[in-house]
């Protein structure tokens, strides 16, 4: 059905919305990749042929109008670590950890007789934790512990301090139908810059919401967009950067998975705002379903008039690609990015001429983050000072950040810009797992750096952030606790930036290279404090002179976790211990033969039971129970006890 | 071969431009890029073998080896990588007698491989085993899952 003009966009909308209304429950499945790997398409399938076999099964996309239940794969629903996921409105029940068995109890007791199953609704386990710990600690039962049931998704912690706008769809409407999208309102935004804006205006008012590049970076979009409208060039391109390869984000994969037209929509509003005809969604190769579901979107807009020539009958022509990477993070950079689209080696070029310039091939090119893209509609149509009011006046807006690691709940979040790290970690995330203390939390990838203990009230926005020598970067937090080895972790990113050097320029190419040898010196214990120098001295050349972000950036772990963490260098680098036991290839303790009398005091103060051997003789130390916590060497009275 | 690479390179018209894409598509039909491959595609497209080599070799995804006919990834981003994702690499490796070097057993059976990011990271540790993702995987529960394709192999 092509829609010919803004009324019948409109009228679609609200024939949808009807539609939609005449679901009186509605079954969202959660169609992420992370409730898809634990099986919630099988759910899907069994739900949908158990409400048909009732007769009570309805879908928007049906001609006639049937009263109903309707099921649908919808968008990540964010609470990936209780996956798989169902939700279940109008009564907003989320159910967790869903099986398949689960399905007909689903059907007969929530679908036909309206009733919660609270044996699989959210319950509160890290008090439950709590209570376990206590219960052993005391050696006592304690009588009424109860547990604390959450019915609706709502009253959750990790949804209750969450504002979601950007990921407004995301687990709320069917993933692959375009028409639940324009029953929410979806495409009233191109409507509107269509029929009553002109290029121009769009800019300013994008310029004026001071939108800021949500990829890392937070340069103003509408910037960018009034730069390549001020381009004289018959030909501009839109591109959409969909290469997250941050190890630790996927909060694009999941706007591109439950939410595609909108990243779709926003597009073509970039598109008519800077002149532009044709956009590219560029997606790394790691996300099949993202692709596969804006294929589909693709080809329903098209199939609308939303996509091609004349949209909605304006005149306006525009059309998107899709390409697929290969498997490259530096791709995730400007220039080698649109050099990737061209087919070639994705490495980044000299700059300037900038991409708003000279992008792909050669021409004006828009180039954003998906989740910028998805914040643009919402901009026109609540206007730009409605969204100045959410977050920081230099940094407005939301920010989605995809919280793993350590942490109680891991999933996908949103929440105002400057939400402070405490919020986000304790108050959503639920605190640190098995009850450990905090150590540190990732944010910004490989790009970014550490924040600490210090830095949990600070707010979290572009500022703020770059401030302490670190970046939102695309928006993956890992939190770390205090078990995890802060210079292993360093060491960790140093081998991930290596590996993806593109090679072309020599800082980078040499410097992290050298610089990750050092790392694992230190963490196989050969390090020397003077290596801790020559690591900065590494880091300052290879940040001031790399090409691109990726090179300026890499160092950037290193530098911050020097900087937190020095303590614990000089504990492998002197000592030649890691305080958390993580490096086990550090050293091995032995007790010379020559020189053991016998006492058995080591084997007194092992705690790890590590030591055997018969009074008057040589004891020995068992390699694999030894924690190389270093209480026999200091127990010895005679030296006989080495590390080698 | 010939005739179905051919198809491959028609079905974007032999645009230069898609050279990735005509190789991610002939990586999936074959499981890797062999040489014979990356030569017709050279002639056929036009474009220098040496650019043709130089592309295929700069991106991860590509394997100028051929590979398992199951190709296990164990994810070693940020999450998974603290969630201890190095043991269940360790124990594949230890199983099936394969190294950093090694990637492919001798019966082109299995391939290990280690990816920076698959993106599911609220459940890991995680692999994908041709692209189908299992989460919060542990070593003892990767052996199991191996026992499992290989009978089914036996089958």
């Amino acid at each position: 059905m092509i829609l010919k003009s803004f009324m019948e966009l409109e009228e679609a909308s609200v024939k949808y919305q009807q539609k939609l209304d005449l679901q009186e429950i509605k079954v969202l499945v959660c169609g992420g990749t992370g409730c898809v790997s634990s099986g919630s398409i099988e759910i899907y399938e069994r739900l949908v042929e158990l409400v048909k076999d009732k007769g009570l099964l309805t879908d928007v996309k049906l001609e006639e109008e049937k009263n109903g239940i309707g099921v649908k794969k919808s968008g990540c629903h964010g609470f990936c670590e209780m996956g798989p996921l169902v939700r279940i409105e109008p009564f907003n029940y989320l159910y967790i950890g869903v099986k398949l068995e689960d399905c007909e109890e689903i059907v007969e007791e929530t679908l036909i007789n309206k009733r919660p199953i609270t044996r699989l609704m959210y319950k509160e386990t890290s008090i439950l934790n709590e209570i376990e710990e206590i219960k052993s600690r005391i050696g006592k039962s304690i009588k009424n512990a109860g547990e604390k049931i959450y019915e609706t998704q709502e009253s959750i912690p990790f949804y209750k301090k969450q504002t979601r706008l950007v990921l407004e769809h995301c687990g709320s409407i069917d993933a692959e139908a375009i028409e639940e999208y324009i029953a929410k309102g979806g495409y009233k935004a191109l409507s509107k810059v269509l029929a009553e804006m002109t290029p121009e205006e769009i800019c300013n008012s994008i310029i004026d919401s001071n939108l800021r590049g949500r990829g890392g970076g937070g340069y103003p979009a509408g910037r960018k967009w009034a730069q390549v409208l001020a381009q004289k060039s018959e030909i501009k391109y839109v591109v959409c950067n969909g290469d997250e390869g941050d190890p630790g984000a996927f909060m694009d994969r999941s706007l591109m998975e439950g939410d595609p037209h909108r990243v779709i929509e926003g597009m073509i509003i970039a598109g008519y705002a800077t002149g532009s005809c044709e956009g590219y969604i560029y997606v790394r190769a790691e996300y099949p379903l993202a692709v596969e579901r804006l294929k589909i979107a693709i080809e329903q807009a098209r199939s609308f008039g939303i996509l091609g020539k004349n949209i909605l009958g304006s005149g306006f022509d525009f059309d998107i690609h899709i390409n697929q990477g290969a498997g490259a993070f530096v791709c995730g950079e400007g220039s080698a990015l649109t050099a990737s689209i061209e087919g070639e080696r994705g490495m980044p070029r000299v700059k300037p001429p900038r991409t708003v310039e000279a992008g792909l091939w050669g021409k004006p090119t828009v180039l954003n983050n998906v989740e910028t893209f998805a914040n643009v509609p919402i901009i026109i149509l609540n206007g730009s000072s409605w969204y100045k009011s959410i977050g920081p006046e230099k940094s407005p807006g939301t920010k989605a950040f995809a919280i793993t690691g350590n942490v109680n709940n891991t999933g996908l979040i949103e929440v105002p810009m400057g939400t402070t790290l405490r919020e986000v970690i304790f108050d959503i995330g639920g605190g640190i797992k098995n009850g450990k203390k905090f150590k540190a939390v990732q944010i910004g990838g490989p790009s970014g750096g550490c924040l600490v203990e210090e830095h949990l009230d600070m707010p979290l926005d572009f500022d703020s952030l770059k401030k302490v020598g670190a970046m939102i970067g695309s928006g993956g937090l890992v939190v770390m606790d205090e078990d995890t080895c802060m210079v292993e972790v360093a060491r960790f990113f140093m081998n991930f930036t290596q590996n993806e050097s593109c090679g072309k320029c020599v800082p980078c190419r040499e410097g992290t290279k050298r610089m990750l040898e050092i790392m694992e010196r230190i963490v196989s214990g050969k390090g020397t404090m003077e290596d801790l120098d020559l690591l900065e001295e590494l880091a300052d050349t290879v940040s001031s002179a790399a090409l691109c972000g990726l090179g300026k950036t890499a160092a950037g772990p290193v530098i911050s976790t020097l900087k937190y963490f020095r303590d614990e260098y000089i504990e492998h680098v002197v000592n030649k211990r890691c305080p958390t036991k993580t490096c086990k290839g550090l050293t091995s303790f032995v007790i010379d033969g020559k020189l053991c009398k016998g006492c058995s005091k080591c084997q007194k103060v092992c705690p790890a039971g590590a030591i055997q051997g018969k009074i008057k003789e040589t004891f020995r130390i068992i390699g694999d129970r030894c924690i190389k916590c270093g209480a026999c060497i200091s127990a010895c009275p005679f030296k006989a006890i080495k590390e080698v | 071969m010939t005739v179905k690479i051919e198809d491959i390179i028609d079905r974007y018209n032999g645009k230069k431009s898609s050279l990735i894409m005509v190789l991610q598509d002939i990586q999936r039909e074959y499981r890797y890029l062999s040489e014979e491959a990356l030569m017709l595609v050279a002639k056929r497209m036009k474009i220098a073998p040496s650019k043709v080599f130089s592309v295929a070799t700069f991106y991860e995804n590509f394997s100028l080896e051929p590979k398992g006919k199951y190709v296990i990834k164990i994810c070693d981003g940020t999450a998974c990588h603290v969630k201890k994702s190095i043991p269940i690499l360790n124990a594949l490796r230890t199983e099936l007698d394969l190294s950093e070097e090694k990637k492919t057993t001798d019966d082109l059976l299995f391939t290990v491989e280690t990816v920076s990011c698959l993106g599911a990271c609220g459940l890991a540790p995680v692999i994908t085993i041709n692209d189908k993702v299992y989460p919060k995987m542990t070593p003892e529960l990767v052996l199991e899952l191996l026992d499992s394709i290989r009978k089914e192999e036996e089958k």
